[in-house]
C-alpha cells in the first residue's frame, strides 16, 4: 500500500521534528560547554575553551573519570564472561527452565531503577560489604549481563553448529575449536556487547548512586556539582565528556552488528 | 583416538588435557553444568537474593530511638504505615500517571517516526534514522536530564527561543518532569513499534486496498492493529523507567514527591530502609500487574 504525498510529507515533517527533539539537547550542551559565560544563558557571548582546562587541573574530576572507567572494565569484564557462558547454554543446550533463564537475564533492566538499586543496596548493607569500587563492579554486572547475552545470543543463533562439528571431527579438541572456529564468529559480537556493557555502566545513575558510597562516578560527580554556580561550566565540560564516553562505545557496536547484518539490538 | 593423534599430531598435544576434554565432549550435561554454574550463582544468587532479601526487609523495623534496623521480628508495620499514610498513597497515584502520561505522549510521538521508517524511507534513510535513534538510547542518561534543566531554567534557551512568540518555557516542574520522561525514554517506544510495523506484510494491505479499503480505513482496521501489541511492548520501558527513576524528578522538579524520590530518600537520608523496601514492592506490583495485562496483547513477541 502506498501512502499518498500529503501523507508523506505528514510522516516526514514529524520525523524531522522528533529527530530535533531529540538532538537538541544534545547539541546544546556541547555549546554549553564552550561558552565563555558562567551563567548558562542563552544565546552564548562567545566561545572558549578555558573550561576544557580547568576541567582537567580539577583533581575530582579526574578522579571521577579513572572511578568510572575502573568499574565500568570490571563490570564488562564480568558481564562479557557471565553474559557468553549464559548464551551458549540457552542457545545450544535443551534443558528445563531455559525460558526462565531469559527472563531471568532480562529482569535487572526490565524492573524499575529504583528496585534494583534497594535491593543490591540493602544486600550490601545486610552482609556488610562496604560500599566502593567492588559494589559498583557487582551492581553494574548485574544489569549488563543481558547486553553481552543478547548480543551474543543472536550471533550463536546465526551461526551453524556444523562447522563447529566439521572442526571436531577433522580431530580439534574442544578448546581448539572455542579459539579457531566458534570465536571468530563470536568476535564482533562479543565486542559490541562489551562496548554496549560498558556505555551501560559509565552512564547509569540510578543503581549507581546508591550502591557507591562515597566514590564519586562522573555522572555523579555531576550531581554532587550541578548546583555550585562556579563549577557551572566544568560540569558542563564533564557533561560533554560522559556523553562521548558513553556514545562513542554505542555507535562503535551499532557498527560491528549491522556488518553483521543483524540490525539494531533492541 | 590412538589413530586419531597418528595422523594429526600437531593437534594432539597433551594427552592428559585431551583425554579430559573429549570426557567432557560426551558429557553434554557436565558441560551444561559447567557454562550454567557461575551465570546462575551470580544472578539467582546475587540478583534474586537481594530482591527476595528486600522482600524480607519490608517486613523488618526501623527503631525510631536507636536508628538501627531491627531485624529480629517480622512485621506488618510498613505496610500499615504506607497504606494508611495518605500521602505515600497520594505519590503512588501520581507517580502511575505521570507513567501512563509519559507512555501515552511517547506513542503519538514515536509511531508517525516508526512508521516512516518502516513504511516510507528508502532503504538508506531508514538505517540513518535507525541509528539516530538508538545511539541517545544508552548514552548520557544525565547529560540529557541535565540539558534539558538549563533548557529550562528562567532566561535559558526555551524562554529566548519562545519569548518571540510572546511565550515562555514551562520552567522547572511537573510540566517539566514530564516533558523530560517523555524525551529520555522516547527511543524505548520507536524501536519496537518500528520492528512491528516491518513485519507487517505488504500483501495484507494489498488484500486490504483490493477489498476496497480506503488507506484511512486499511490503517485503522489492519495496520493499528497489528501494531498495537509493539506499541504495549513500548510501554512496558517508558512505564517502568518512569516507575523507578528518582533523579529527573531531583533536577527538573520542584519537589514534587514520586516513589523514587521517597524510596530514595528512605535509604539515603532518612535511612530506613526497611519501609524503603516495602515502597519499592509499590512499583514491583504494578509491573507485575502491567506485564500480565500486556502478555494478553502478545506484546512479549514483540519485546
Amino acid at each position: 500500500m502506498e501512502s499518498s504525498p500529503a501523507v508523506r510529507w505528514i510522516l516526514r515533517l514529524g520525523t524531522g521534528a522528533a529527530l530535533l527533539f531529540v538532538y537538541v539537547p544534545l547539541i546544546l550542551i556541547a555549546v554549553y560547554a564552550f561558552n565563555v559565560n558562567k551563567v548558562p544563558t542563552w544565546p552564548p557571548t562567545g566561545f572558549t575553551l578555558d573550561w576544557f582546562r580547568v576541567a582537567v587541573d580539577n583533581s575530582s574530576v579526574r578522579e571521577a573519570l579513572l572511578v568510572r572507567i575502573g568499574a565500568g572494565a570490571g563490570a564488562t569484564a564480568v558481564a562479557l564472561v557471565l553474559g557468553t557462558l549464559l548464551s551458549f547454554a540457552v542457545v545450544r543446550y535443551r534443558f528445563f527452565g531455559r525460558e526462565t533463564i531469559s527472563f531471568l537475564v532480562i529482569l535487572p533492566i526490565a524492573l524499575p531503577g529504583i528496585v534494583t538499586a534497594v535491593a543490591l543496596s540493602n544486600a550490601f548493607v545486610t552482609f556488610g560489604i562496604p560500599f566502593g569500587l567492588v559494589t559498583i563492579v557487582i551492581a553494574h554486572a548485574t544489569f549488563c549481563i543481558v547486553v553481552v547475552y543478547n548480543n551474543a545470543t543472536a550471533r550463536l543463533r546465526r551461526s551453524a553448529r556444523s562447522i563447529e562439528e566439521a572442526s571436531m571431527d577433522l580431530g580439534a579438541d574442544t578448546l581448539q575449536t572455542f579459539r579457531y572456529v566458534t570465536l571468530p564468529r563470536l568476535r564482533s559480537a562479543l565486542l559490541a556487547g562489551a562496548l554496549l556493557a560498558f556505555a551501560l555502566s559509565f552512564d547509569e545513575v540510578i543503581v549507581t548512586r546508591l550502591t557507591a558510597g562515597a566514590l564519586k562516578t562522573m555522572p555523579l560527580w555531576i550531581l554532587d556539582n550541578y548546583l555550585r554556580p562556579n563549577q557551572g561550566p566544568v560540569v558542563n565540560v564533564v557533561a560533554v565528556v560522559v556523553l562521548l564516553f558513553s556514545a562513542l562505545p554505542v555507535y562503535l557496536a551499532q557498527r560491528l552488528t549491522s556488518e553483521g547484518g543483524s540490525g539494531p539490538n533492541r | 583416538m590412538t589413530s586419531d593423534r597418528a595422523v594429526r599430531p600437531a593437534l594432539s598435544g597433551d594427552s592428559g588435557r585431551r583425554r579430559a576434554l573429549s570426557g567432557l565432549y560426551r558429557r553434554p550435561r557436565l558441560q551444561l553444568g559447567l557454562l550454567l554454574s557461575s551465570p546462575l550463582l551470580w544472578l539467582v544468587g546475587a540478583y534474586l537474593g537481594s530482591l527476595i532479601l528486600m522482600f524480607v526487609a519490608a517486613f523488618w523495623r526501623l527503631d525510631a530511638f536507636s536508628g538501627t534496623i531491627d531485624r529480629s521480628a517480622l512485621t506488618l508495620a510498613n505496610f500499615e504505615e504506607i497504606l494508611t499514610t495518605p500521602v505515600y498513597r497520594d505519590v503512588a497515584l501520581r507517580t502511575i500517571s505521570m507513567a501512563a502520561l509519559v507512555t501515552i505522549a511517547d506513542a503519538v510521538i514515536a509511531f508517525p517516526v516508526a512508521y516512516f521508517m518502516a513504511r516510507v524511507a528508502s532503504p538508506r534513510t531508514r538505517g540513518f534514522l535507525i541509528v539516530s535513534i538508538t545511539l541517545p538510547l544508552w548514552s548520557g542518561y544525565l547529560v540529557k536530564v541535565y540539558s534539558w534543566r538549563l533548557m529550562l531554567l528562567p532566561n535559558g534557551f526555551l524562554d529566548s527561543l519562545l519569548s518571540p512568540l510572546g511565550l515562555s518555557g514551562p520552567g522547572l516542574g511537573d510540566v517539566a518532569v514530564w516533558l523530560v520522561f517523555t524525551y529520555l525514554w522516547l527511543p524505548y517506544m520507536v524501536l519496537p513499534i518500528y520492528a512491528g510495523l516491518e513485519q507487517i506484510p505488504g500483501s495484507l494491505l494489498e488484500a486490504s486496498s483490493d477489498l476496497g479499503a480506503r488507506a484511512a480505513l486499511t490503517f485503522r482496521r489492519v495496520i493499528l492493529p497489528l501494531a498495537i501489541p509493539a506499541v504495549v511492548a513500548g510501554s512496558i520501558f517508558t512505564f517502568s523507567l518512569t516507575l523507578g527513576d528518582y533523579i529527573v524528578p531531583g533536577l527538573v522538579g520542584t519537589g514534587t514527591q514520586f516513589i523514587g524520590t521517597i524510596v530514595y530518600n528512605n535509604v539515603g537520608i532518612a535511612g530506613d530502609l526497611p519501609l524503603a523496601a516495602a515502597y519499592a514492592l509499590v512499583p514491583v506490583t504494578v509491573m507485575v500487574a502491567y506485564l500480565l495485562i500486556a502478555r494478553r496483547t502478545g506484546a512479549f513477541e514483540s519485546l
